[in-house]
């Protein structure tokens, strides 16, 4: 089943509370998926990249190694980072398993994020001037307490709540996805998509790399790929809709803006609101008055369609 | 109904999905056979056990209801004569399964809503969203804006009217009813349709699986120009008749228990 909510505001100077709007958002959709719960925030652009770097899976098992393993894992990361030629500024500790840094680093991108990837375990959950993605086991309300995101101030951002149907329930195969390896580009899936092997193959072979055995991450790794060729976000998004197979709504953010696309069977819902100053878009309508407590004028997007707001 | 009495055991609930078993709030304010209340502070469950209260316990006739704030499955499931305002939005499987009611929403619909509906009127002044009258057997549903992909489907009955446009595979499957749709309808229109009758006023995108234009009768003029008079929809426009083509499956006008009889 699965949820998605997105949120963006058209005056998006980095000043709202999308942390907690997403959370009220997320939660009022526990029921549809109570396993895991992921958000992508964009807080206001820097000229210093954050990283997010997962060094275990929350289901690791808690052995006596594992504080040991996690300390060697965070000092491999962060010497990689180093000798890869970034500065790192500053990290901070989410939480045992996982840590922010920000650096400063102006080479290749994937590069970089392959060498930290290539500490056993170790995850690039995200990479951006303004992106973080977040994501954990439970729902909104324990992840964004665990994460202290309430006080995440930003202009837009998505969340997805995880009925897992195809893949294991941990982080790994938990939303958002970061478009690895393009800054400030992530997705998050609500459907499944029929030709997930075909199209693996065919972007492994291209020299993409999957973090999953979800099928959703395709679609992260399918618009990464668009545009390593040129295409820009919305054109890649239009692309999606004939190459990937099955029933979805997928909702994408980059830097500055938020879309969403829909399948042409229509299948899995999306409300649409579209206000004076933001943009409010989630699997049910009761989500989006989770942040708004007024009666509004909602509506839903009819099949093949491809929709992008910028803040 | 079980409204008189309570289960206050909690149950096993351990990813907290669970809404518990409630008590009738009783928050209504009764002046004869109206009432209203406010649902604000009430959940999903509470809302519905207040519904049947007044209705079938306090013999009111017609219910306010304020702040339903989208939430799903509310008003499922009555089965009595009555009236029902929603001042605002429902969620998902809204009205479903009702036989009776009289039903008036200000704000728009989620999926689903009145599926399975047995008899009774439903008028919704905004969007409603997919599988609109879902294998409804009875009874009008009016949506005055626009209605999602796969409205009606397996309908079995039933007049499902919609002023805006309407969404891919209307009419998918439907087996008897009338579908009367204002606007522009998506591709697959009556796809694999085994009878009723789909009336289109604006474009079609692209018709589905044997579904074909149908011979215009009198009797069409009819039905149309009385239930816009009913609904006090204006002076209709001009439509055009979709049915099946009867070309998908071999028809038999037996039922299976005949057949055996007469083979």
């Amino acid at each position: 089943m699965c949820g998605i909510a997105g949120i963006i505001y058209k005056n998006g100077n980095g000043a709202h509370r999308i942390g907690r709007d997403l959370t009220s958002m997320l939660q009022s959709m526990k029921h549809r998926g109570p396993d895991s719960t992921g958000y992508a925030l964009y807080h206001a652009p820097s000229h210093e990249l954050t990283v997010r770097i997962k060094l275990a899976d929350s289901t690791a098992p808690r052995d006596l190694e594992f504080a040991d393993d996690v300390r060697r894992r965070r000092r491999e990361t962060e010497d990689r980072l180093r000798a890869a030629g970034a500065t790192v500024k500053s990290t901070e500790e989410a939480n045992e398993y996982t840590y922010s840094a920000t650096i400063d680093y102006h080479g290749d991108l994937k590069q970089l994020a392959d060498y930290v990837e290539s500490v056993p375990h170790a995850e690039v959950l995200s990479l951006g001037h303004s992106l973080e993605i977040i994501k954990d086991l439970g729902d909104a309300r324990g992840v964004s307490t665990a994460y202290q995101l309430d006080d995440y101030f930003g202009s837009h951002g998505i969340g997805h709540v995880r009925m897992a149907t195809e893949s294991d329930v941990d982080i790994a195969n938990a939303h958002p996805y970061w478009a690895y390896p393009f800054s400030d580009v992530a997705v998050v899936h609500n459907g499944q998509l029929t030709n997930y092997h075909q199209w693996r193959r065919r972007l492994e072979s291209r020299g993409h790399r999957f973090a999953s055995m979800c099928d959703s991450e395709i679609i992260a790794v399918y618009l990464a790929d668009r545009m390593a060729n040129g295409d820009a976000l919305e054109d890649a998004m239009h692309h999606s809709l004939e190459d990937l197979d099955g029933v979805f709504t997928y909702m994408c953010v980059s830097e500055d803006s938020l879309g969403m696309a829909k399948d042409e069977l229509a299948a899995k819902p999306l409300v649409l609101y579209e206000g004076d100053d933001m943009v409010a878009l989630a699997s049910e309508e009761m989500a989006i008055r989770a942040v708004i407590d007024k009666e509004i004028e909602t509506y839903d997007p009819y099949e093949s369609t491809v929709m992008v707001w910028t803040r | 109904m079980t409204t008189g009495q309570q289960h206050e055991e909690p149950l096993f609930d351990a990813r907290g999905l669970v809404e518990l078993n409630a008590h009738v709030p009783r928050v209504s304010e009764i002046d004869g056979e109206q009432a209203s209340f406010d649902a604000r502070d009430l959940t999903t469950r509470q809302i519905n056990l207040e519904l049947r209260w007044l209705l079938y316990e306090q013999g009111v006739k017609e219910v306010t209801v304020s702040n339903p704030a989208a939430r799903h499955s509310l008003g499922a499931g009555l089965l009595t004569r009555c009236k029902i305002n929603f001042e605002g939005s429902l969620g998902y499987f809204a009205l479903g399964m009702i036989d009776g009611p009289e039903v008036h929403i200000a704000g728009r619909v989620g999926w689903s809503s009145c599926e399975n509906m047995m008899s009774g009127v439903v008028v919704i002044e905004s969007n409603a969203g997919s599988l609109t009258g879902a294998a409804i057997r009875g009874g009008d549903l009016v949506v005055k804006g626009q209605v999602g992909a796969r409205s009606g489907i397996d309908q079995k009955g039933g007049t499902i009217i919609a002023l805006g446009d309407a969404g891919s595979m209307t009419g998918f499957m439907m087996q008897r009813g009338r579908q009367i749709l204002c606007g522009n309808v998506g591709p697959g229109l009556g796809d694999s349709m085994y009878d009723g009758v789909l009336y289109v006023a604006g474009k079609v995108k692209s018709l589905g699986i044997d579904c074909v234009e149908g011979e215009w009768t009198d009797a069409d003029t009819e039905l149309i120009e009385r239930k816009f008079r009913i609904y006090d929809l204006g002076s209709p426009p001009e439509f055009q008749k979709f049915v099946c083509g009867k070309k998908l499956y071999n028809y038999d006008s037996l039922e299976p228990s005949e057949r055996k009889l007469v083979l």
